[in-house]
């Protein structure tokens, strides 16, 4: 549950998502579940001339289980905060 | 708490389905639930290729097994009338590896 609570505190921020298969999509974090799928809206494929897939969409699912990596802002990302959460996560799992 | 993917607001609308074998369908989605299996009326493939143009398939309706689909996009039809299938040249996605 904390990456949830983690990536809710996250929407509105401009995210990139890359994916198990190459493809990156950056885009507007709009909303996460529990599943961490990720809805994200404003999208543009980030090598839009590789991957002209994705050209016609502007708003997008992305299923958790297909995520590699969620780069995010630097300035959004509040560290302690996270060291706190994951060390209260630690103790109780 | 258990509700399902939030793909209430894209029912009736034209997706863009990526596939974890890296296919691109296009089609109008119809239904959906918590595994993310989904329904899609309409729909046609699109094959691209780096020495000709999109192809489409004309596939109907389909339904796409959850665990088998990446991406689930709003296609947005004006942008789509933008682009001329025939001069795309891409090579086609990569599969999904876990």
């Amino acid at each position: 549950m904390l990456f949830f609570s983690y990536f809710k505190e996250l929407v509105g921020k401009e995210v990139t998502v890359e994916l198990k298969n190459d493809l990156a999509i950056r885009g507007i974090l709009h909303s996460v579940d529990q599943y961490l799928n990720i809805k994200l809206e404003n999208t543009r494929v980030v090598d839009q001339d590789k991957y002209p897939h994705l050209l016609s969409v502007r708003n997008c699912f992305i299923r958790g289980s297909v995520v590699r990596y969620v780069q995010l802002p630097p300035d959004g990302v509040d560290i302690d905060i996270l060291h706190d959460a994951t060390r209260r996560e630690a103790r109780g799992g | 708490m258990s509700y399902g993917p939030g793909l209430q607001s894209l029912i009736d609308q034209t997706i863009s389905v990526i596939t974890n074998d890296g296919r691109h369908i296009v089609g109008i989605l119809k239904g959906f639930d918590q595994a993310t299996n989904i329904i899609l009326d309409e729909s046609h493939e699109r094959v691209y290729s780096t020495k000709e143009g999109v192809q489409q398939l004309v596939l109907g309706l389909y339904i796409i097994r959850g665990d088998n689909i990446s991406v689930v996009g709003e296609l947005d039809e004006e942008l789509d009338a933008n682009l001329d299938l025939s001069k795309l040249r891409a090579h086609p996605l990569k599969p999904v590896i876990h």
